[in-house]
């Protein structure tokens, strides 16, 4: 069913390639079998109901899950190799960053971590609070933003260290639409520039502002293709429509 | 099984480890409460225990055994709580897919909390030898030293011990559990050498004895003889156990 998706020849190397990757926890299979790719400079989204899996193969992918069959590799490395832990930006659902800090001390503190020293972990600093929109609240105890604030400032420690490729699990849960506009035009912004995204969500009306998209339910892939070729596949109006086409096709494969 | 792939020990990088222990203490400092009661209890309870000998000769002889035990407990206490709320929270995780090492982390607690045991045993001293009037056979410098060492212990025991408790609520139990048996077993309530034999053996391999005995010894006036400087070498021994412990416990990937 999951076909993989094709790098078209002229394009740069893929910078996720998994095969049959399998993850099981306690019995139970949570990744089933996974063969994809991932197009380097581009936004691709994982799009899917929650719990079919999408912040596990996001784990994989960082190397904080154990991964039980199959292979990982991310821009030409396995994953979890301690060279690649400058090159992936990863940021979780709920924003893990220290809410008893600070903003520039988060900030200061990540940034470090990765290695940037005084003058370019200033820069990176200014950059990432202009980009996500947090200035003027720099000095303020992150435990008193709001949700949205949250979230952005556990994107900004993702994007912090101007990463290869960012990991974005669920990254305009709870957002206002005009905040969520904006955060997908910086996506965009970033893919233009020559970082690839892996963008998880679960609403489907994100999903046509993605390039490419990975269809997931159960722990498997419904279909990979863009936007457009996932409607002329389905011959749906739209792609929750499509999605759901598509779910309905493969129900006596996944029972 | 790639599990063991990326998992080799990397040199300690000190920027790193300054920065951890800078973080760890920034956020005690936006914690005024816990700050205060970390340096306060240790002195509210030497002062407790003067009135309740009401006896030079035996505040004398107990006074140093417990400088030795509540830095300790505190320690172990804070410890276990801060880093069990840092796998809660995940920040653990982000900073295990980051360019972190895991002895770069925990030793940057130990700093953090070794500045911390600095100020909680001199102002727990100064108290004593002052206002209490506790009077020391031995000199200050190597009860000093004891001491922070215990705080030390205590500290790393508690990041060890925590990963063992999945909650906070947990975290806080093992207080208890692991400090108030080897309190009842160190020599305080009852000489070791009157023990039976298999008490007499928990003594020997619980680490409070050796900080217990080393106070003991100092209290006396045995400054740097050979009975100190080898309980010295078990506490450090214990200590160094315990953050190796801790690092192994600390999973770059999980199940």
């Amino acid at each position: 069913m999951a076909s993989p998706a094709v790098t078209p020849p002229g394009l740069p190397p893929p910078v996720v390639a998994a095969s049959a990757l399998v993850v099981r926890r306690g019995g139970q299979v949570i990744l089933d079998g996974l063969t994809f790719t991932i197009a380097s400079r581009r936004v691709t989204g994982l799009l899917g109901p929650s719990g079919c899996g999408k912040t596990t193969l996001m784990r994989a992918l960082v190397g904080v899950q154990m991964i039980s069959a199959g292979q990982v590799e991310l821009l030409g490395l396995p994953a979890g190799a301690a060279s690649l832990r400058h090159r992936v930006g990863y940021a979780t659902q709920d924003p893990a960053v220290y809410t008893d800090l600070t903003l520039a001390e988060n900030l200061r503190y990540f940034g470090t971590v990765l290695g940037l020293a005084r003058p370019r972990l200033a820069d990176a600093i200014a950059r990432t609070v202009a980009e996500l929109d947090l200035g003027g609240l720099e000095n303020r105890l992150v435990g008193t933003f709001s949700g949205g604030q949250l979230a952005r400032v556990g994107l900004a420690v993702a994007l912090l260290g101007q990463p290869d490729l960012l990991v974005l699990d669920e990254p305009t849960v709870g957002l206002d639409p005009v905040l969520r506009r904006d955060l997908w035009a910086m996506f965009h912004r970033l893919a233009a520039t020559g970082t690839s995204l892996l963008v998880s969500s679960h609403v489907m009306d994100e999903a046509a502002r993605c390039d490419y998209l990975l269809f997931m339910r159960g722990g498997r892939f419904l279909a990979a293709a863009t936007p457009q070729e996932m409607l002329a596949r389905t011959g749906a109006a739209d792609l929750e429509s499509a999605f759901l086409s598509l779910a309905s096709r493969s129900e006596p494969v996944r029972l | 099984m790639t599990a063991a792939a990326g998992q080799a020990a990397a040199p300690i990088r000190w920027t790193l480890t300054w920065a951890t222990a800078r973080r760890v203490l920034a956020q005690l400092r936006h914690d005024p409460r816990t700050i205060t009661m970390m340096i306060a209890v240790p002195t509210m309870l030497m002062i407790l225990l003067r009135y309740v000998l009401d006896d030079p000769v035996a505040l004398d002889r107990f006074a140093p055994e417990f400088i030795g035990v509540f830095p300790f407990v505190v320690m172990f206490i804070v410890a276990a709580v801060t880093t069990q709320r840092e796998r809660a929270r995940g920040t653990l995780e982000r900073l295990m897919a980051m360019p972190l090492g895991k002895l770069d982390l925990l030793l940057g607690y130990a700093i953090a909390f070794g500045v911390v045991a600095c100020a909680q045993v001199g102002v727990v001293l100064a108290v004593s030898l002052t206002w209490l009037g506790v009077h020391l056979s031995g000199s200050v410098v190597p009860l000093v030293v004891v001491a922070v060492l215990d705080a030390l212990l205590g500290m790393s025991l508690g990041l060890f011990a925590s990963a063992f408790a999945r909650t906070e609520f947990q975290a806080v139990q093992f207080m208890p559990a692991f400090v108030l048996p080897q309190v009842l077993l160190c020599g305080i309530v009852v000489a070791r050498d009157q023990m039976t034999p298999l008490l007499r053996w928990l003594s020997d391999v619980l680490p409070m004895s050796y900080a217990v005995d080393a106070m003991q010894q100092i209290s006396t006036g045995a400054s740097w003889s050979s009975p100190v400087t080898k309980d010295i070498g078990v506490i450090l021994g214990f200590t160094a156990a315990a953050l190796i412990g801790g690092a192994l416990t600390l999973r770059r990937r999980t199940r």
